[in-house]
């Protein structure tokens, strides 16, 4: 293993030990979802066409107001006893620090999701089965995009006193493409149409994905030092 | 090991450091006295090459600091007021992400015996979150130990350590100096922190007022000195 993996992999080991541990992120997180899904079934009520119009944008709306809260999250522990003072001054790419908090990110993100996915069909009586692959790469590339903006403006507002009110105003314009392309994919997706016909908005997913991952680990070195 | 020259820092109109300069040798430990907010901990995060100065030069380990900050960088380690730990991992594991994160041998042997030497063995499993101040302050010290530093900043290293741990301390200071490392210490303690250094320097006002040999101060004249230069006149510490 090269060392700059070995780097991102220990950044991704010690973040999701400390979660595990804590489980700060994941219950808040849980609870929030929660929380939101009785929201949702208060304003659409029982009637199932009005559920199935509004489900692709509730699902992204979900998956984004819990993004914010566990990317805001991701740099705020290197923070605590000057961590942050030792990845600045450990030797090699910065970028694999940057990777590793990446991954840690989409791990986390992945197990809200599929705690989402289980409560809608819970609340609103949904079978995802019949679309589940489909629908998996639709969340695996929205996720990866909101992941590694989500990932970057952490790093970018962990060291600023307004962070808690510049995170989301700085992420969540950045998101747009993401969110309309995400939204867009599960609606074609949910339809139970083939997943060729979300074929454009899969390209603007994927080159929003590359775009966002570049930027990322071209410029963390430059946040990482303030 | 150090040459500063005219070190300068300023946050808009006000001047942290102000024309400082510093040279320390390998082997050598210098001890950093001052009251608060005249710039010491400044002075070390601009050493560690975590500060850029606003004017002045800086030579760490024969590189530029100041044009090649990650050429000095695998010679420098720093205990600061922060011990760079995390909470939910045990110790064992801190240091283990440290060393990796640093490019060193995370062997397991290794880092037990890096925590044995700090007399933390019996807590190698133990999540730091139940630490000390003075345990964590000595995981620290663990990880200084798996790295190649030969220039070791810290920043009041002896705050919250008991009698026995601040004789460790100085002890453990003593043998990284014994092994050809340098050290700088930022301190309030008078008799711990000069007890470690050849050279004892006082910063008042962001200057530095007073550089000289330790074994040429005794306490009283230095506590006398620090009084008259750092507090003012009339002022006893």
């Amino acid at each position: 293993m090269s060392a700059y993996v070995r780097r991102a992999w220990m950044v991704a080991w010690k973040d999701v030990l400390s979660e595990r541990r804590s489980k700060e992120s994941l219950n808040a997180l849980v609870f929030f979802s929660l929380l939101l899904l009785f929201v949702f079934q208060f304003a659409l009520g029982p009637e199932r066409a009005r559920v199935e119009a509004a489900l692709p944008g509730l699902l992204w709306l979900g998956f984004i107001l819990s993004g914010l809260l566990a990317f805001g999250r991701t740099f705020l522990v290197e923070r605590e006893n000057d961590c942050w003072e030792g990845l600045v001054l450990s030797p090699g790419d910065k970028s694999a620090i940057y990777l590793g908090k990446l991954a840690g990110n989409v791990l986390v993100m992945i197990l809200v999701e599929v705690v989402l996915l289980v409560l809608f069909a819970v609340f609103f009586g949904l079978d995802f089965t019949p679309v589940l692959p489909a629908l998996a790469a639709v969340l695996a590339l929205g996720t990866f995009g909101l992941a590694s903006v989500g990932t970057l403006f952490g790093a970018i507002t962990a060291q600023m006193r307004a962070r808690e009110l510049l995170f989301p105003v700085l992420l969540l314009p950045a998101v747009v493409p993401v969110l309309l392309a995400s939204v867009s994919a599960t609606q074609t997706v949910l339809a139970g149409e083939p997943l060729a016909d979300a074929a454009a908005w899969l390209k603007l997913l994927a080159a929003a994905d590359l775009v966002y991952l570049v930027v990322g680990v071209l410029t963390f070195e430059f946040v990482l030092e303030g | 090991m150090i040459q500063a020259e005219h070190l300068r820092k300023t946050y808009g109109p006000t001047a942290v450091l102000d024309d400082v300069s510093l040279e320390l040798s390998t082997g050598q430990g210098l001890t950093l006295l001052g009251p608060n907010g005249t710039g010491k901990t400044t002075l070390l995060r601009i050493v560690a090459t975590l500060l850029r100065p606003t004017s002045g030069s800086l030579r760490v380990a024969g590189a530029d600091a100041l044009k090649e900050p990650e050429a000095v960088r695998g010679a420098i380690d720093m205990v600061g007021h922060g011990s760079w730990v995390y909470e939910d991992l045990s110790a064992l594991e801190n240091l283990r992400f440290w060393a990796a994160m640093g490019g060193h041998d995370a062997g397991d042997a290794r880092l037990r015996a890096a925590l044995e030497e700090v007399e933390l063995d019996a807590s190698a499993d133990r999540r730091a979150r139940t630490f000390s101040a003075g345990m964590k302050r000595r995981l620290a010290l663990a990880r200084v130990l798996l790295g190649r530093a030969r220039l070791l900043l810290l920043d009041e290293p002896f705050t919250g350590l008991d009698r026995a741990g601040r004789k460790w301390l100085s002890e453990f200071l003593l043998s990284f100096k014994a092994r050809g490392g340098a050290i700088i210490v930022a301190t309030h303690s008078f008799d711990t922190g000069v007890g470690v250094a050849d050279r004892v320097a006082i910063l008042a006002g962001g200057r530095i007022v007073l550089d000289r040999p330790a074994a040429a101060l005794g306490l009283e004249d230095l506590r006398r000195l620090y009084d008259e230069l750092a507090m003012g006149p009339g002022t006893a510490s």
